[in-house]
């Protein structure tokens, strides 16, 4: 093999940029997100109620659907009431009903999407609830 | 495979035969299945209740309009409310309540003996909400559409901005967003229970449905109620059809056909 040295550098070189991705990463893995569900407004609620509008596997699982399902009911039917598994009603609205517990979006919807790499486009109509930096808590 | 001459004219006969008869048969065995398919797909087939339950609709009195203030207040209501841009130059204006003359919002109606009062008086523009929407026909998406209570409503999920519907508009009641809103929004200022728009739909007065939605009056009539009023045109007794029992009244267009829901007093 004619250039035996500079072909193995160059290959040594293309594998390593190559894998940069990975070896880079290594052992690095993102934990695992966990939510914050500590907003002042649940805090609020008794420990009894605390609760989803369903129950917290059905929202973790299928939120997605069942927000799209709703935007649907209250903006194309006009019917903005949300009767849940357990009977009781809600006002359908995404920054009225869901945001004003999860006055959080960046300790609660952020911390997910982000982990997915998901970025769903609700922010760039719907208002995001005003969050203190933190430290400022009041 | 070869075919003779005699072969492709047998095929030939037979395939335009059926090709014939197809819509025959259809007819037939189906009737009215093919007409469905093809009228069908546009939205302003929707079936209409015969009888509505409840159809929106508002009244303008442009006397009162023209009381100092009052224009203001109603457009300042509706913007802070909806939160709407202001990017400070008519090209790019957002337009859900609006102020025209006499000879923009009748052109057509007006004539050379007219009183000169009429003509200066403050005419308040908005979505016409009407009974046969062209914006709605024309929408590929159905993005607008019109609720069974007469509102002509906006999906802006579903709207992909392709403008048909302010072309459709006879009204210039709808605007298109060539900018992010929030650029021209004051993050303070806010209405947070609505949201805003974003680059690339198209937006229009709704009537305030999700005030009515809470049995509220919408924000323009809120404003100046001694001007505007707001009520449900199926209703004989309703506050809008009395008023329009007593007072003479006028629509914008109505040669168009479409008609709208917003009477004007003048």
């Amino acid at each position: 093999m004619y250039d035996a040295w500079k072909i193995l550098v160059g290959l040594a070189i293309f594998l390593g940029l190559f894998t940069f991705a990975f070896w880079m990463n290594a052992g690095k893995a993102a934990p695992i997100p966990e939510p914050k569900i500590d907003t002042p407004e649940i805090k609020k609620m008794a420990e009894a109620e605390r609760k989803c509008v369903e129950d917290k596997h059905f929202m973790r699982t299928t939120h997605m659907q069942l927000l799209n399902h709703l935007r649907d009911q209250a903006l194309r039917e006009g019917n903005r009431e949300y009767i849940n598994q357990e009977g009781k009603k809600y006002h359908i609205s995404l920054q009225n009903t869901c945001m004003k517990c999860h006055s959080n979006k960046k300790d609660f919807c952020d911390k997910c999407h982000n982990y997915a790499g998901v970025s769903p486009y609700c922010w760039d109509c719907h208002i995001a609830p005003i969050e203190q930096p933190k430290g400022n808590e009041l | 495979m070869s075919m003779d001459r005699r072969e492709f004219i047998k095929i030939a006969g037979l395939s335009t035969l059926f090709g014939l008869g197809g819509k025959g048969a259809f007819e037939l065995l189906r009737p009215g299945v093919l007409d469905a398919a093809e009228h069908g797909h546009g939205a302003h087939t929707q079936e209409k209740p015969q009888k509505p339950e409840i159809r929106w609709g508002m009244v303008i009195d442009v006397e009162k309009c023209s009381e100092p203030g009052v224009v203001d207040k109603c457009i300042k209501a509706c913007h802070s409310t909806h939160n709407i841009p202001d990017f400070g130059n008519s090209k790019n204006q957002v337009k859900w309540l609006w102020q025209d003359d006499y000879e923009h919002t009748f052109a057509g109606n007006e004539n050379a003996y007219m009183d000169d009062h009429v003509k200066e008086l403050p005419f308040l523009c908005l979505c016409n909400h009407c009974d046969e929407p062209p914006c709605v026909r024309v929408c590929p998406t159905k993005a607008t559409f019109r609720r069974p209570d007469g509102v002509v409503a906006m999906d802006y999920h579903r709207c992909i901005g392709c403008r048909f519907c302010m072309a459709a508009c006879p009204y210039g009641s709808r605007s298109f967003n060539w900018f992010d809103p929030r650029d021209a929004l004051n993050e303070k200022e806010y209405n947070m229970e609505f949201p805003t728009r974003m680059r690339g739909v198209v937006e229009k007065c709704n009537f305030c449905v999700e005030r009515l939605a809470k049995n509220q009056m919408p924000a323009c009539v809120e404003a100046a109620p001694q001007a505007l009023f707001f009520g449900d045109l199926a209703n004989p007794d309703s506050n809008v059809r009395q008023i329009l029992r007593k007072r003479s009244s006028m629509r914008r267009k109505l040669e168009l056909g479409t008609k709208p829901s917003v009477f004007y007093l003048v």
